[in-house]
């Protein structure tokens, strides 16, 4: 049942939490990606820069993993073009209106117990469920 | 030169998220979908990545609550809403059906971009456009409750 890669899980986890940490501590900020990517759309200001860097950083992500061990990380798609083309515009509207995903609510809310995170947490997390088990369920990819 | 640290600490933040990201496995929409999955071929990974993730998260914000200021800026900047409300609720649903039925959430789908595959290129994209859609036409017109202004998350 439990794959043999959780301590890869894990210590994934606890970089990201390294991660939301740090850019606490340092700049004071909540590290959540919708709000920093959406913030290097649009704002003009100070953050900008702040926001283009930690983007850049999380694309140079993967790459370092490929530096480190060889090889790309492992990334199935199985969706059809138009679900994933779908999915995206209500991923980025939804975690506009909602205020966050899962690293704003899920990473950093939960650790500052904000309860309008755990609240955000418990409704993405049973839309998600409900939505794989109907697709499931009506065959959809 | 404060700019410079400010924009490195970004870039390295960054960097320590998308390696977290890669070594966790919660690239792969397939084995994030199956995490979604409970009712069929559950994996549990996703569990293990936010469980260190949130214990580790907790540490340095009680590390954080302890300061005065952060180490590269004069105050903190959190978000202060505090009520529980219906854009709260409605949005985070919303991107829940788009996170089930994709398996990407915006912190992989951006990190992965890196891959040069385009399935990831068309879901970021729309991804951006939902965002602006949000930001520039539902939000200014007053469609939708006002958000936190302050709320980086």
């Amino acid at each position: 049942m439990i794959p043999d890669t959780w301590p890869q899980s894990l210590a994934g986890g606890a970089l990201i939490g390294l991660s939301a940490a740090l850019f606490l501590s340092l700049d004071g900020r909540i590290a959540g990606v919708s709000g920093i990517v959406s913030g290097a759309l649009r704002r003009l200001d100070e953050n900008l820069l702040r926001n283009l860097a930690f983007v850049a950083g999380l694309m140079l992500g993967p790459i370092l993993y490929r530096v480190a061990f060889g090889g790309w990380p492992l990334v199935r798609i199985e969706g059809s073009l138009g679900v994933l083309a779908l999915a995206g515009l209500l991923v980025g509207f939804g975690t506009r209106l909602g205020s966050g995903c899962t690293s704003g609510h899920g990473v950093c809310g939960l650790a500052r117990f904000s309860p309008r995170s755990l609240v955000a947490v418990v409704s993405f997390l049973a839309a998600g469920i409900a939505t794989v088990a109907i697709m499931n369920a009506l065959g959809v990819a | 030169m404060s700019v410079i640290f400010r924009t490195l600490s970004a870039l390295v933040c960054g960097a320590i998220f998308g390696f977290g990201l890669s070594l966790s496995g919660m690239l792969d929409p397939t084995r994030v979908r199956g995490f979604l999955d409970i009712f069929g071929a559950f994996d549990p990974s996703l569990a293990f990545v936010l469980a260190g993730a949130v214990l580790v998260s907790t540490l340095g914000t009680l590390f954080a609550r302890r300061m005065r200021r952060p180490v590269l800026d004069v105050a903190f900047h959190l978000p202060k809403k505090t009520v529980i409300d219906r854009p709260l609720i409605l949005g985070s649903a919303i991107f829940g059906i788009g996170w089930g039925m994709g398996g990407f959430c915006p912190g992989p789908a951006v990190a992965s971009l890196s891959l040069g595959v385009v399935p990831i290129f068309v879901f970021t994209a729309m991804m951006l456009v939902g965002m602006l859609l949000h930001d520039n036409f539902f939000e200014k017109r007053g469609l939708v409750l006002r958000r936190d202004a302050d709320a980086q998350v």
